[in-house]
């Protein structure tokens, strides 16, 4: 007689769900996979919060264990990396207000509001414009480009552009509206192309 | 299409979420405007530095560091 096997309902379903379940289950090795792999992204971000590699270094440890006790709460209707990056979004901004000495730090402070402003440099870029520098140069051209932006515009770059969350993931990760999000990325990307202008723009092989 | 109208779309073209209709809008646009091509080429260029160059890599050592203690304070219950 044939047996007829269940339908297999999870087949599409993101591969860290499997994860999270035995990490319930008891299984720490689960655990240490899910940290494996998202461990870089999370340090990164709360670098670019926190602008301190040592408060990043706590960020990143403070944000896995977080994530471990409340896995009980994690639902899965986001991804886990979603509700990982929020916590880690939410532990760098505590790390800010710390070193502030308990003055309020929000994703909202020095925002500007120039909504809808046409950029007014012109300047077009030379071709591979990265080119003309080597890595460290670049690099510290871009982490210095990148610290200029308001923190609220520089966190939904990083998420969005850098770590390749979506407009959605990025508004839920943040408590902003998609709008929000949209308009912030938006001036986010526009000053940085507008400074990074400063290097990049065309005559600067000829000037050398 | 103006130039400010074309920016309120600038992300949307560089995300590739726009229609087909309007995407021609926007190129009829870029056709005559020099700065919304130079806005819209350096944009793109910017997005894909920060994507391609890692500033803020973790070296491999405190990766390490990090994850021997993340996983320490995790086995003990925190």
């Amino acid at each position: 007689m044939a047996i007829i096997e269940p339908v297999v309902e999870e087949l599409d379903q993101h591969p860290d769900v499997a994860l999270v379940e035995r990490v319930r289950g008891g299984d720490v090795s689960a655990y240490d996979a899910l940290v494996r792999k998202y461990e870089r992204q999370v340090f990164r971000i709360a670098l670019h919060i926190t602008q301190n590699r040592e408060d990043a270094e706590d960020v990143t440890q403070d944000a896995f264990l977080k994530a471990y006790q409340k896995l009980d709460q994690f639902r899965g209707n986001s991804k886990f990396y979603t509700w990982l990056v929020r916590i880690a979004v939410n532990e760098s901004l505590m790390r800010l207000r710390k070193r502030r000495t308990g003055k309020m730090v929000s994703i909202d402070e020095d925002i500007a509001t120039d909504e809808g402003s046409v950029p007014r440099d012109l300047a077009d870029w030379a071709p591979n414009p990265e080119q003309n520098y080597n890595q460290s140069e670049l690099a510290e051209i871009l982490r210095k480009t990148i610290q200029g932006l308001p923190q609220g515009f520089r966190v939904v770059f990083v998420l969005r552009d850098v770590e390749g969350l979506s407009t959605e993931e990025t508004a839920e990760t943040l408590n902003l509206s998609i709008p929000a999000v949209k308009s912030r990325l938006l001036r986010a990307r526009l000053q940085l192309r507008e400074r990074l202008s400063r290097y990049f723009h065309r005559t600067k092989g000829i000037e050398k | 299409m103006t130039c400010k109208e074309f920016l309120a779309l600038l992300d949307d073209m560089i995300d590739g979420s726009v229609s087909p209709e309007m995407r021609d809008e926007l190129h009829k646009h870029l056709d005559h405007c020099g700065h919304c091509k130079v806005t819209l080429d350096t944009t793109r260029k910017t997005i894909e530095i920060y994507r391609s160059h890692e500033i803020y890599d973790i070296p491999d050592s405190l990766r390490e560091q990090l994850h021997t203690a993340i996983m320490t304070r995790c086995k003990k219950g925190c």
